[in-house]
């Protein structure tokens, strides 16, 4: 058999989707076995030269996992696309932004004004800010531009699959694997998890959802058996996709969220809202103003992985 | 230039607020010409996402009618309603939507004056907002 030409990348991400792919162990030889990594950052010395040397379509799958968030990382998610037959969005960041997206709640300005002058650990009077092009007596500097807006790998470039997760599990990655080796993918445009939502396949025990008080998970132990947001915790399993094998109810944590709306969902987080606004049981205007105040956080909470993705994409500034 | 006419998105609950405009209609009231209504069974199918998309699809402007409390014709349908746009406008807020392109009115089946007054309000209101125009910073 001929092996298949496998790319990974990491665009605006943390590097914990690389690591995922490495925690399949033993594993990992059975993806050598069908596959010939051609360029891997984090762990192979490939150079983006040896990319753009390669022919169209000559990498049969590239997983890419992260956000888009400057030009350099668009450049090279439209140099992948060319050179890919299979994009796959591998990751939450590239599937919907991800963590990184939460930046859509600012803009660059705000950004760079944060960091290189408000932070504490700062000195920079005369206000030094990063440029695309800055002249030096050598010659010219350049820097990828930083975008306002973080963008999904969708929102740049067509792509094929979306393997949503904060990392994705081991067990979907195999199951790529597995697709991949014997070439039984889904027709274009799937997610590769549950279509229906973590509640679906929670294992805790539900009653009736009625709560009065909303706690941080800091502010209580939950009843390891029973479902967390009939105790109080904001669990977003309502308004996320399934297929994440529940990691964060087993181990007594609330959803956040990381794998995205379910089919059929266009925005996860005004999901969530009506979900918890919904088992909120009070009628009383005051009480009501009390719900609103125990949601300490609601864009950040219910588009935790999600701001590219979601209806309204950023803050209007 | 031509004076900014909003365009507002109306959800009105079946049983009060949708009969209430129909009063006001039948009672020949004249009101702001900006709004859409949309009919909805109750105030509490309103999901916050025809809200957000409203926005997005061109609406400068959203209207939520109901029932008053104790009127639901679904018994709780409005209480929900409350509570979700109480929280919907907090997470605009931090959106950067202003609070006053979300309105939430009570409007039974008799009160097709106070519908006329809403939409007038409310048309005002938004005419000096400005247009929901979204603000492309990338």
């Amino acid at each position: 058999m001929v092996k298949l030409k496998l790319a990974l990348y990491w665009a605006a991400t943390c590097g914990g989707c690389d690591v995922a792919v490495l925690d399949t162990n033993e594993k990992i030889l059975d993806i050598v076995n069908i596959a010939d990594i051609v360029f891997w950052p984090i762990a192979m010395d490939f150079k983006r030269h040896h990319v753009e040397a390669m022919e169209d379509k000559s990498i049969d799958v590239c997983l890419f996992n992260g956000a888009v968030r400057n030009s350099e990382l668009e450049d090279i998610a439209k140099l992948l696309r060319a050179k890919s037959k299979t994009m796959v969005a591998f990751g939450s960041c590239a599937c919907f932004g991800g963590i990184p997206s939460l930046a859509n709640l600012t803009n660059r300005r705000e950004i760079f004004e944060r960091a290189y002058v408000e932070a504490p650990s700062n000195v920079n009077p005369e206000r030094v800010f990063p440029k695309t092009k800055t002249k030096v007596s050598e010659g010219e500097l350049e820097l990828p531009e930083f975008y306002d807006t973080v963008l999904a790998l969708g929102q740049v470039v067509p792509v094929e699959y979306f393997v949503p997760g904060c990392p994705p599990p081991v067990d979907l990655i195999l199951k790529v694997v597995d697709a991949l080796a014997t070439n039984q993918l889904p027709p274009p445009g799937a997610t590769i998890a549950a279509e229906k939502t973590l509640c679906d396949e929670c294992p805790r025990k539900k009653e009736e959802k009625r709560i009065t008080k909303i706690y941080r998970p800091h502010e209580i132990i939950p009843d390891p058996e029973r479902c967390l947001l009939e105790q109080g915790i904001i669990c977003m399993g309502p308004a996320t996709r399934g297929g994440c094998g529940a990691r964060c109810i087993e181990a007594n944590m609330p959803c956040r969220g990381c794998f995205g709306p379910p089919t059929g969902v266009y925005d996860q987080g005004a999901k969530m809202l009506s979900a918890l606004a919904s088992i909120y049981d009070v009628k009383d205007e005051k009480e009501i103003a009390r719900m609103v105040e125990e949601v300490l956080d609601p864009a950040g909470t219910f588009y935790r992985f999600g701001m590219s993705t979601s209806l309204l994409q950023r803050k209007r500034m | 230039m031509e004076e900014f006419e909003p365009k507002i998105i109306a959800f009105l609950c079946n049983w009060c607020s949708y009969a209430g405009a129909d009063l006001a209609g039948t009672s020949r009231i004249q009101y702001a010409p900006n709004v859409r209504v949309i009919r909805v069974m109750c105030s509490g199918r309103v999901d916050p996402t025809f809200v957000i998309k409203a926005l997005r699809a061109g609406a400068d402007g959203v209207l939520i009618g109901g029932c008053h409390f104790g009127d639901c014709h679904y018994m709780e349908g409005n209480y929900k309603t409350a509570r979700r746009v109480a929280l919907l406008k907090k997470m605009l807020g931090q959106l950067g939507i202003e609070e006053e392109r979300v309105w939430l009115e009570w409007i039974s089946a008799a009160e097709g004056s106070h519908f006329a007054q809403v939409i007038n309000d409310i048309t005002a209101k938004v005419k000096e907002l400005g247009p929901f125009a979204r603000q492309n910073n990338s």
